[in-house]
């Protein structure tokens, strides 16, 4: 399955009958493991999948990850990020109008969340205190009954991947001249036991760079993993 | 078919002064394009008349209160009239501010001047002091017959006595008429006609060629061969909805679950005609009197479901007096209201046709889900702890934006689309504190920058550090509240403002974006009190 395919909008090039054929089998299955719309950028990187937990260690990258289920027509949440940059995410592309947020769940962080991931397709959370084995199960049990999809901006005990940013550089301002332009980070992403993949990402916007002495490495990793 | 005409003289007047609170005693004038449109009994009897330019009806009644005329308000207070007449007799038409006219009552009232006194004492009853009622056969008559009569008195034509009616009525009762009217009489009186009836004697035809069209019709009405007719209004739908509680009930969770059937009932009746409501007044009485009451905004239209949600926030709010915030069992102990509410009532604000509220034939019922889901998260963390974000014009990051509270509409935005000179450039910040943490500057030998009035900085930014706790902090905490001091490695800046300094604003700011060490950007601003970290682009 391509992650390109949007579970809610219809796409207008496709003819109708048949995305909603394959919207019906999809809802006849379990909804854990669909695919999540993604922003093209981080696609390769991260695709999500329903079900799943990923970790950030940044803003940017939490609302990189909700900003395709948005551009797709899905609804998404912020739990706990009382700091939300509403123009950031509007130049994102998430679309205010579907966008529920919660941003100070105080102690019933754990209650809002759940009660989020029922409605919403990605679930923004910055949790408040550190989290235990145990209280993350439960929101995992909850999350695979479901097609959501929860990001966790923070530690947190068990993820599908863990997506964090290793440097960052700006660039347009000197000392004194200039205004902040372009942000060029390199991300790594974890995943279980898996060796760490790394890319560079640009903002705005979110594009992948693709380094061209990097790919031939990956691919022999990719064959040896 | 019997005709009644309620007059209420100098109506323009009337609900001008009581708009104006002044007492309807005060000699008053309302007055268009400085012109006396309408006069008032007292002004008259000072010698004011309608005609007069500004400074002579002053002249001639210095103390004389001077109106705006407003067609609009006229009309508006014309309403509750309409109303009081209603309620005696359906069929009520309001042919101009201060001038209505019903279907006589028949023998409802026993004779006809016993229905016109009931009207009369049920206006006088609702406020209106000065009410003339005339009956007839035709509107005209009936119309002339209540301004002959005096106030709070009646004259009733009997049936077939229209034409003799008129015949004596002087012509300048149709200076009534409006300019038409006024032309009509003074050309009347070059004539050498006095009265309605000379105009009645004469051939029709020779009046129609003389006197036009309006003069024909005058001339048919005073001969009482003109039944004209009126359209009645339809009384506007009553939409109000309430439920009484017997015995009353002293508990949140009873009262909202009491109140479900009435919501239905209350959507149901707006859907009837074809209307929604985007704006509903919840009262709640206890002992008979509102004890609490609040008007809640939609952002699309109210469903049942919503209505119940809004009558639970708004007496769990009345009744917890530590807010919404609280702990979850101040909450619960809230959950009783402060005295027993014995009624609830429902009153539409603003309603709206249907139709432009149709929902999309794709995805609606997804977006109910969500409604539904986020009505349960504002059940634990209180309703305006859910926050939809919107964009806003502004110069700061955090003037940029605002978050409503979930369900209720944005009101008060700045235009987003002026220019807003002084905001910063570039792409925006990711992360923005509502409270900034305080943090502090400094150049190459350690003193802290400063930027001056005319935004010229004090040496170049060098090395940083944030002072105050930042909100939302991510990670283990070993390092203190905000961030250790780290190099600048690039600025740019500063972007100054001085916002509302007409009206004791923050005084002089001026923003920076600095890059640190670790490759994070971030935008700090100086304040006349000292340096803070506004956002970060994170």
């Amino acid at each position: 399955m391509s992650s390109s395919r949007s579970v809610a909008a219809l796409h207008p090039g496709r003819s109708v009958v048949e995305q909603l054929r394959e919207r019906m089998a999809a809802m006849e299955h379990r909804p854990a493991g669909q695919p999540v719309p993604t922003l093209s950028g981080m696609a390769d990187l991260v695709p999500l999948r329903a079900g799943a937990t990923y970790a950030v260690d940044s803003a940017s990258l939490a609302l990189a990850l909700a900003a395709g289920a948005s551009r797709a027509g899905e609804w998404v949440g912020f739990a706990g990020c009382a700091d939300f940059g509403v123009e950031a995410a509007a130049e994102l592309g998430i679309e205010l109008s579907r966008t529920v947020l919660v941003p100070d769940p105080g102690e019933h962080w754990l209650e809002v969340t759940a009660a989020l991931v029922d409605v919403l397709r990605v679930v923004v959370l910055r949790a408040p205190a550190s989290v235990d084995e145990r209280t993350a199960g439960i929101l995992d049990s909850r999350l695979r009954t479901r097609s959501s999809v929860l990001v966790v901006h923070g530690p947190w005990p068990r993820v599908d991947a863990r997506v964090s940013v290793e440097e960052s550089a700006w660039s347009g301002l000197t000392s004194g001249t200039g205004q902040l332009r372009e942000r060029r980070a390199r991300v790594v992403v974890h995943r279980g036991a898996r060796p760490p993949q790394r890319a560079d990402l640009t903002w705005p916007g979110v594009h992948l760079v693709e380094p061209p002495v990097d790919r031939p490495v990956r691919e022999i990793r990719r064959a040896s993993g | 078919m019997r005709v009644m005409v309620v007059w209420c003289p100098d109506w323009s007047v009337v609900a001008a002064l009581d708009e104006a609170e002044r007492s309807p005693r005060s000699p008053a004038a309302v007055l268009a394009a400085n012109v006396v449109e309408v006069c008032n009994g007292p002004a008259r009897s000072e010698g004011v008349r309608r005609g007069q330019r500004r400074r002579d009806a002053q002249a001639r009644c210095p103390e004389l209160v001077l109106l705006p005329a407003n067609p609009d308000r006229d009309a508006r207070a014309f309403d509750p009239v309409l109303a009081i007449v209603e309620d005696l007799r359906p069929g009520v038409a309001a042919l101009r501010p201060g001038l209505l006219a019903v279907r006589a009552p028949g023998s409802w009232y026993g004779t006809e001047t016993e229905a016109a006194a009931t009207a009369c004492q049920a206006l006088v009853d609702g406020g209106v002091w000065d009410v003339r009622v005339g009956i007839a056969d035709d509107l005209f008559t009936a119309e002339q017959a209540a301004r002959t009569a005096d106030v709070q008195s009646w004259v009733v034509v009997p049936a077939g006595g229209s034409a003799s009616f008129l015949r004596g009525l002087p012509v300048q009762v149709l200076q009534d008429d409006g300019p038409r009217g006024r032309e009509l009489v003074s050309l009347l009186q070059r004539l050498g006609l006095r009265t309605l009836g000379d105009l009645a004697d004469l051939p029709g035809e020779a009046v129609e060629h003389r006197l036009g069209t309006y003069g024909a019709a005058v001339r048919r009405r005073t001969r009482g061969e003109d039944r004209a007719l009126f359209a009645a209004r339809t009384p506007p739908p009553e939409l109000d909805a309430e439920v009484a509680f017997e015995p009353p009930l002293d508990s949140v969770e009873a009262i909202t679950f009491s109140v479900r059937t009435t919501a239905e009932r209350f959507v149901s009746r707006l859907a009837h005609h074809q209307l929604v409501a985007t704006a509903v007044r919840v009262e709640a009485e206890s002992d008979g009197v509102v004890c609490s009451s609040r008007a809640w905004l939609h952002p699309r239209h109210f469903g049942a479901r919503d209505l119940v949600d809004r009558v639970h926030w708004q007496l769990q709010s009345a009744g917890s007096t530590s807010g919404v915030g609280g702990s979850l069992r101040a909450r619960k102990q809230s959950g009783s209201v402060r005295a027993p509410i014995d009624r609830i009532r429902f009153v539409p604000e603003t309603v709206e046709p249907a139709a432009a509220h149709g929902e999309a034939l794709w995805g609606a019922a997804s977006d109910d889900l969500v409604e539904r889901g986020v009505a349960r998260v504002q059940g634990m963390v209180g309703f305006d702890a859910v926050r939809r974000p919107v964009l806003q014009g502004g110069r700061s990051p955090s003037a940029r934006q605002a978050l409503v509270p979930w369900g209720e509409r944005a009101v008060d935005l700045r235009p987003a689309d002026r220019p807003w000179p002084g905001s910063v450039p570039g792409p925006a910040p990711v992360r923005v504190f509502a409270s900034p943490p305080a943090a502090e500057v400094v150049d190459d030998a350690g003193r802290e920058v400063r930027v001056t009035d005319r935004g010229v900085v004090s040496g170049e930014p060098r090395r940083f550090r944030v002072t105050g706790e930042i909100a939302g902090r991510v990670g283990g905490a070993a390092d203190g509240p905000g961030l250790p001091w780290q190099p600048v490695t690039a600025w740019a800046g500063p972007w100054p403002t001085d916002e509302g300094w007409w009206s004791g604003g923050a005084g002089p700011t001026a923003r920076f974006q600095v890059v640190g060490a670790d490759g994070r950007a971030w935008l700090l601003v100086r304040a006349p009190e000292g340096w803070s970290l506004e956002a970060g682009y994170d």
